[in-house]
């Protein structure tokens, strides 16, 4: 016997018969490699499911859209209301008895009631505890994340159609026009954004459009960069030499050969871009440039909280804990979704023989 | 040799342009503000308007006041500061350029270090706790801005466990602990991050391979052919290191009341100090543009595969 | 039948034994099972030469003997024994020490083996310098003395250059260099000529065979173009989905092969190409994940048998060296013509073997 294991024990047993030519299975009937079966999409979202860290942050960020697009229905008060002799109220929880959450404070070395002394009802709570003129922390949480998110997304939305439609334009347009558009994007770049945002904002009247507008100026630069070198590769191609000779105008090919393959960038780009308007946000409100009091944003209510953490601690924290939870699910989403997108990240071992 | 010559002197107009450009488009956005130096007049005497007038020309046109700030800049001269006792702003920010320099130097060197580390020993131990460990301080690293990071850490070693000073200037070092690390956090993400997958894709490319059929050790591996090649591009994210520090030092600087640049701007923007608000962008857009232009061309020192695209 | 395969029992002038070597990657589709059962032997100072289409699973043996496979592969069975030493059991350190300086390995693509940031000079030292106790000056004169050996000129100027100053066929050079630098017992070259162009692949193949004339080594050489093999090759091993399909002296491969898989790569060489008419294998290689119970080329076989659908032909004996895993071997299969421009050959042959 050979050292080969064969399906029959013993081939001299193998009935003649089956020594019978019978030809190649025509072609179409034999099964191809199944290289890939997936779509480029399908795969980007098989991919995407996979990465738990991402879906983890879907689902955080669905919460907290609905949560914080909820406030006028959840928010248990005015988030504007002062109410002076209820002020600086830490959170009390119904139901847990944890310093911290339960009306307490310390101070002095000692662990204070102050919904007793400052005489509240028994059933009266503030979950996130009150600040200095007595608001809710929790409706001003709420409204706050709205306002912060709602720039964001603007914010978000302005430089991607700003970026995408300024790279696109000075792609397909190429020559002493590109180098012009080129030139004006090395000057933007050449400003520390943040400078920029600054002087702008000194420049408008302060106020939600003003920050808007600001954070889309300082970030489609970037973004009208990437768009340009992509489009410029894309250029290159077969496809859309050919559909040049067709005698496709510019115009047409861009949006129906070059938006498409390069939208997977530009959606990752456009999603880096929400946390880093939503941490520009916060620090122009920190240093007293962003949005104007009382209207809350996370950044106002960090700034009050700074003000007075080293006795009312909570303050800080609670709109701190949000905007690192925020930030962090829009960076783990986007980074989700570019590894998806990204087809150089496959995993490993994939391309193997 | 020539060529070198030639795209040195050839980069170096361009910023010189740019420069001028970023001059020019912040001395308008400054006159269109609302309100102009003479807001201030009340708390001067007649004898100094006039003297200033004369200096500035303050009274004449805006193109005449343009050159004349132009020429006053070549000559170091950015003007006075008109909310901080008359001084000249030259010298207002040259005393605090130390402490940012040495708290920004502190912190690029800390946080790239050991962003290093992290990368490299995440890429070496891919998919391992370790690795997951590095990305999450990572992302973490990323997603906490360096403000929030600084009065974290300022509540609790400063002002809960008392151990390290709360702010100012006045303890040597040991004030600028705090103030350093709150500052590298961002750099330590975005190098750890960065190396991470540099390593990744060199330790997956082919002359690793073949240093592997070399015999060589994974370690050996990683150090001798991996982390040279990681760290070459590593330069190109020090320009946005750079400008990621200039935006925290701002406000870090405030929160440890560090006699810095960026403590003189958010002051300067709070009071409407126009002249130094010009002077501090005009001073971080030429260090930017500096930085960019230092990384291109030592990226094209170091690394020899530049060399050859330049030469072709 | 009963015959042992050519490689059955430990032989003393065997470098290298590979037996029933079984290789699986586990990817997202499911398990491929890239190497089913591969055995051979690699005789001193001899080259053998490891022939089939891309997929067949002859990178993947090269990279068991090296033990550098990625990292979703496991070894399923079988063993590769160096001088009697199962490569398969040692230790990482053990395997460190074999790699680079008993079995060395060159890669498919010269334009990216080789670190781009670094000098050759040092590339080539330091893979003296990890098996070999030597000073820096040594290791270099060595170095020096290995880039002239595979024919770079002007060794001394070459040692301090990048690799991005050297055309693809020097850096192949490069990398054979390294390969020799601790005098391997088998150098395995894992498509070494595919990625340069005709006139570089003529340099490199004659490289060899002086290589093979000077240091004794022997040389696996993996190739999918079975004309680049008739120069260098003193036996040939054919793979297809994973399995050795026919295994000879190149005379035998090339002169009187008995697979019809053989027959197939055989008439699609251009320089045998009829009247003009170049011939091409119908089909595709079969999935491997769920590979087929009968003969894997089957389906693509114009001589298959009904058996081949059920069971899968063992290497059957042709000569004491010649083996070929084909049902058409068995005395009960019916008598097929292959196609003219094997059969020419084959009566060729058939008139050497009578005369001599």
């Amino acid at each position: 016997m050979n050292e080969r294991t064969l399906p029959c024990e013993r081939p001299d047993t193998l009935p003649d018969e089956l020594f019978r030519l019978r030809g190649a299975v025509p072609a179409d009937e034999v099964g191809a490699v199944r290289a890939s079966s997936f779509g480029f999409f399908q795969d980007a979202w098989r991919r995407l499911r996979r990465n738990k860290a991402a879906v983890g942050s879907i689902i955080v960020l669905t919460v907290v859209v609905i949560l914080a697009y909820s406030a006028p229905l959840i928010a248990p008060y005015n988030p504007n209301m002062q109410n002076v002799p209820y002020a600086n109220l830490p959170p009390r929880i119904p139901g847990i008895s944890v310093n911290g959450m339960n009306g307490k404070i310390p101070m002095r070395g000692q662990w204070v009631d102050r919904y007793a002394l400052a005489n509240v009802p028994d059933d009266v709570h503030y979950l996130f505890g009150t600040d200095e003129f007595g608001r809710d922390l929790l409706s001003r949480a709420l409204y706050g994340t709205r306002i912060s998110l709602t720039i964001a997304f603007i914010a978000a939305l302005l430089d991607l159609s700003i970026g995408v439609s300024f790279g696109l334009f000075s792609a397909m347009r190429g020559g002493a026009v590109d180098s012009i558009m080129q030139r004006l994007l090395e000057i933007l770049t050449g400003i520390p954004s943040l400078v920029l945002v600054v002087l702008m904002l000194l420049v408008f009247k302060p106020g939600m459009v003003s920050i808007v507008l600001a954070l889309a100026m300082s970030a489609w630069a970037p973004m009208a960069r990437i768009v340009r070198a992509q489009t410029l590769r894309l250029k290159r191609m077969e496809y859309v030499l050919a559909a040049r000779a067709l005698g496709m105008s510019r115009f047409r090919i861009a949006l129906s050969h070059v938006l498409p393959n390069i939208s997977g960038t530009v959606v990752v780009r456009a999603m880096f871009s929400i946390p880093y308007a939503i941490f520009f946000e916060t620090f122009l409100s920190f240093i007293g440039v962003g949005m104007r009091i009382p209207n809350a944003s996370i950044g106002t209510l960090l700034n009050g909280g700074y003000k007075v953490f080293r006795i009312y601690s909570y303050q800080m924290w609670i709109p701190a804990v949000i905007l690192c939870v925020i930030m962090l699910a829009f960076n783990l989403f986007a980074d989700g979704l570019r590894d998806a997108l990204d087809p150089k990240m496959k995993e490993q071992g994939d391309a193997h023989e | 040799m020539k060529r070198w010559a030639l795209y040195i002197s050839r980069r170096l107009l361009y910023m010189a342009v740019t420069l001028w450009l970023i001059i020019t488009a912040t001395f308008l956005l400054m006159s269109l503000l609302p309100g102009s130096p003479y807001n201030y007049r009340d708390q001067l005497s007649q004898a100094q308007i006039d003297i200033l007038d004369q200096k500035y020309g303050l009274n004449q046109p805006l193109a005449v006041r343009y050159v004349t700030y132009l020429r006053n800049i070549l000559h170091g001269d950015f003007g006075i500061s008109l909310q901080f006792s008359d001084q000249p702003i030259t010298k207002l920010l040259a005393n605090r350029v130390g402490p940012s320099m040495r708290l920004g130097l502190q912190a690029v060197a800390f946080g790239t270090v050991v962003g290093t580390i992290l990368g490299v020993i995440a890429a070496m131990r891919q998919n391992t706790w370790i690795d997951t460990f590095s990305s999450l301080f990572a992302i973490i690293g990323r997603s906490t801005p360096n403000f929030v990071v600084a009065v974290i850490l300022q509540f609790t070693f400063a002002v809960s466990l008392k151990l390290l000073p709360i702010g100012l200037w006045k303890d040597g070092f040991r004030s600028t602990i705090l103030p350093t690390l709150a500052l590298s956090i961002s750099p330590m993400a975005d190098a750890a991050r960065f190396i991470r997958t540099e390593m990744v894709e060199v330790l997956g490319s082919d002359y690793i391979e073949l240093a592997r059929a070399k015999g060589m050790s994974e370690t050996r591996l990683a150090f001798t052919h991996g982390l040279r090649n990681a760290l070459i591009p590593l330069v190109t994210i020090i320009g946005p290191m750079t400008v990621s520090l200039m935006t925290g030092s701002l406000v870090v600087e405030n929160i440890f009341a560090i006699p810095g640049i960026g403590e003189q701007f958010t002051k300067s923007i709070l009071s409407n100090d126009y002249y130094t608000i010009m002077a501090v962008t005009i001073l971080y857009s030429s260090l930017l543009l500096a930085v960019i232009f230092v990384m291109d061309v030592l990226y094209q020192v170091i690394d020899p595969r530049v060399r050859v695209e330049a030469d072709a | 039948m009963s015959d042992r395969h050519a490689a059955g029992n430990r032989n003393s002038s065997n470098r290298l034994e590979v037996r029933e070597l079984s290789v699986s990657f586990s990817t997202y589709l499911g398990v491929v099972r890239a190497v089913r059962g591969v055995s051979f032997d690699l005789r001193q100072g001899e080259t053998m030469a490891l022939v089939g289409e891309s997929g067949s699973g002859k990178t993947v043996t090269c990279r068991a003997v090296m033990r550098l496979l990625a990292k979703n592969a496991s070894l399923d069975s079988g063993s590769i024994s160096l001088d009697g030493t199962d490569l398969l059991k040692l230790n990482r350190r053990e395997m460190r020490d074999v790699r680079g300086n008993d079995v060395a390995m060159i890669f498919q693509d010269p334009m990216t083996s080789l670190n781009p940031t670094m000098k050759i000079g040092r590339q080539i030292g330091e893979a003296v310098r990890l098996h070999n106790n030597v000073s820096r000056a040594k290791a270099k004169s060595r170095a020096l003395e290995l880039l002239d050996l595979v024919g770079i000129e002007d060794p001394a100027r070459r040692y301090h250059q990048y690799p991005h100053q050297f055309s693809g066929g020097q850096r192949q050079r490069v990398v054979i260099a390294i390969a020799l630098a601790c005098d391997p017992k088998v150098l395995i070259a894992d498509e070494p000529t595919t990625a340069l162009d005709v006139t570089m692949q003529a340099q490199i193949l004659d490289l060899f065979k002086e290589l093979k004339r000077r240091t004794g080594a022997s040389i696996l050489f993996v190739t999918h173009d079975l004309g680049v093999v008739a120069n260098v090759a003193d036996r040939v091993a054919v793979m297809y989905a994973g399995r050795i399909v026919e295994i000879g002296t190149s005379d035998e491969i090339f002169y009187d092969p008995r697979h019809p898989y053989t027959w197939g790569l055989l008439s699609s060489l251009p320089a045998l190409a009829q009247d003009g008419r170049l011939y091409a294998i119908p089909g595709a290689p079969p999935d491997l994940i769920y590979p087929p119970t009968g003969d894997a080329f089957a389906p693509r076989n114009e001589y298959a048998l009904a058996i081949d659908d059920l069971a899968e032909p063992p290497l059957i004996r042709v000569t004491p060296t010649h083996y070929a895993a084909t049902w058409l071997l068995d005395p009960r299969a019916p008598a097929v013509e292959p196609p003219p421009e094997v059969a020419r050959r084959q009566r060729l042959y058939a008139d050497r073997q009578v005369n001599i």
